[in-house]
């Protein structure tokens, strides 16, 4: 059958042109196509890796900042514990260092107002002494200014002296 | 899934094929003897023999023909051995006939070209069995027989020019993709650029490298990429149904062929000691079955690349011989309605063809990388081997 009895000339431009195809397209194109295409893949794959990668260093640095800032709130904590801690010291020694003041201040009062006390006592006695004396000398010299009873004050006097 | 389907489809148009060739071949004989006997053809008779017209259409032709008498004239190049080359353009061939030669030597009738013998007187020679006697252009079945009475044809015919219109745009087509990865590196596909990627990374992955071990796939990429892309811009070419597309290149057998010699090249040459240690000596065969295995494995590796060859001519040469019947039967029936509705079922073939052009360069391709790959094959007793060291 003519259709399937393949003709030489047509196989003879065929394959020159085929074959030409071929070579051209292989060093022209293929290679170049291909090796941009895996180029490209393989650089694609780099920038996901380094992505990768940024994430875990991003991720890795957040915690630390998680690990900082709560090492911070830690020691702001201390600090705050530790300044209520000296604030309420300060508060207990002002206030014992008042009592003991306070203390001294009135057995010191105390001590004077003894002092001040007993003095006025002395004072009092003194005085209450010499008034007594001054009484004493009024009522002598009021009881003395006549023979009569200075007599009487002799014989009470005597009497006593002769009980004895 | 879609394997099964095309199966179907190819099955199909094979059995339409195969029905219908004897049918047109006897018409299209008929219509030879009548034309020769009887001088031109009444133009009615012209159009209702549409068997002719559709034969005309998937043969070659040293004419390309856009509409009616109006043809692009091809050049003509004619070896014959002892006179040498003569070249001319096809145009020599207007208003000839069995009694005006062109350039006194050359019949050129229904696409055909022959040289008759001439008598003394000069008028045509016939043979005892009432044909033409003298030379026509050689087909390998002469090459094989040794027929003498040829002359060799390296015109750039239909088919030669359609062939070199669809080597020129892919060449076109990839110069400038590879292009743009140079002027673009490293960057994502644009436009054209990205649907050629899409088809050329499905080749590569889909296509190579389920056959073709991946130590070997980058040796075999370019061929099977240019094999893919030949076949389907040549398929869509000829789907085209006007100048300058329309050659009937896929479906001619003398491309298919060439292709198929190609594949089987790539199979002999590339084919590795594992691979042609199992056809010449199968291990663990007895001696007396070699005897009968070795032989049908040796006709095996041929009849992959006969039934790649008849596949691709026989699927492309049905769907332009299926939608030129669809559209002659308005011709022939001669009714509007008729038109209506022949144009609408035209235009789904035409969108199965196109569907057909992609499968088949797809199945070309597929078949040849697994040829391939089996060629090239380490095999598992190496890998077993190379495991165990």
């Amino acid at each position: 059958m003519e259709l399937l009895n393949p003709n030489v000339g047509l196989v003879f431009w065929m394959m020159i042109s085929f074959l030409l195809l071929l070579a051209l397209l292989r060093k022209f194109a293929w290679k170049p196509i291909l090796s941009a295409i895996k180029s490209r893949e393989e650089s694609i794959h780099k920038a996901l890796n380094a992505a990768s990668e940024a994430e875990k260093k991003l991720s890795s640095l957040k915690s630390e900042n998680e690990a900082l800032l709560a090492q911070a709130k830690k020691e702001r904590d201390e600090i705050l514990k530790e300044a209520r801690e000296a604030r309420e010291h300060m508060i207990s020694e002002a206030k014992e260092k008042a009592q003991q003041e306070a203390g001294l201040l009135l057995a010191s009062a105390r001590e004077g107002i003894q002092n001040e006390k007993m003095k006025a006592i002395t004072d009092l006695r003194n005085q209450v002494a010499v008034l007594s004396i001054e009484i004493a000398e009024r009522i002598l010299k009021e009881r003395l200014s006549d023979e009569h009873k200075q007599k009487e004050v002799m014989d009470s006097i005597l009497k006593e002296v002769t009980l004895n | 899934m879609s394997k099964v389907r095309v199966l179907n489809i190819s099955r199909v148009l094979m059995v339409l094929l195969l029905v219908g060739l004897p049918i047109l071949s006897r018409s299209q004989q008929q219509g030879d003897e009548d034309r020769l006997s009887e001088g031109p053809e009444p133009i009615a008779e012209k159009e209702l023999d549409f068997s002719a017209f559709i034969q005309h259409h998937i043969a070659d032709d040293y004419l390309f023909h856009i509409a009616g008498d109006i043809a692009v004239p091809l050049p003509v190049i004619i070896y014959e051995s002892g006179k040498g080359f003569d070249m001319f353009l096809s145009s020599a061939f207007h208003h000839t006939d069995e009694n005006h030669l062109s350039r006194g030597r050359y019949l050129y009738h229904h696409g055909k070209l022959f040289i008759p013998d001439l008598n003394a007187d000069g008028t045509v020679q016939m043979g005892e069995d009432g044909h033409l006697a003298g030379k026509h252009e050689a087909t390998l079945g002469d090459l094989i027989s040794g027929n003498k009475h040829v002359f060799y044809n390296f015109s750039i015919t239909k088919n030669v020019f359609g062939l070199l219109l669809g080597v020129s745009l892919l060449m076109i087509i990839f110069f400038s993709v590879a292009s743009k990865y140079k002027s673009r590196p490293n960057q994502a596909p644009k436009g054209f650029q990205g649907m050629m990627e899409v088809i050329i990374l499905f080749i590569q992955n889909d296509v190579a490298r389920p056959f073709i071990t991946e130590k070997k796939v980058n040796r075999f990429l370019p061929y099977l990429l240019t094999l893919f892309f030949f076949i389907l811009i040549n398929n869509l070419l000829g789907l085209i149904p006007i100048f300058p597309g329309s050659a009937n290149v896929t479906g001619n057998i003398a491309i298919t062929m060439s292709l198929a010699v190609l594949s089987l090249l790539m199979v002999i040459i590339n084919g590795n000691k594992h691979f042609w240690g199992h056809i010449i000596n199968p291990p663990g065969v007895p001696l007396v079955v070699k005897f009968l295995l070795v032989p049908i494995e040796l006709i095996g590796i041929v009849t992959k690349s006969f039934s790649l060859m008849i596949r691709l001519f026989a699927n492309i040469t049905a769907g332009h011989i299926i939608i030129m019947s669809i559209i002659g039967i308005t011709f022939i029936i001669q009714s509007y309605a008729v038109g209506i509705v022949t144009s609408l079922f035209s235009v789904a073939m035409f969108t199965l063809e196109v569907l057909v052009a992609f499968i088949q360069a797809f199945i070309f391709t597929l078949l040849t990388a697994q040829m391939i790959g089996q060629a090239v094959d380490e095999g598992h007793h190496a890998e077993v081997k190379s495991s165990h060291h």
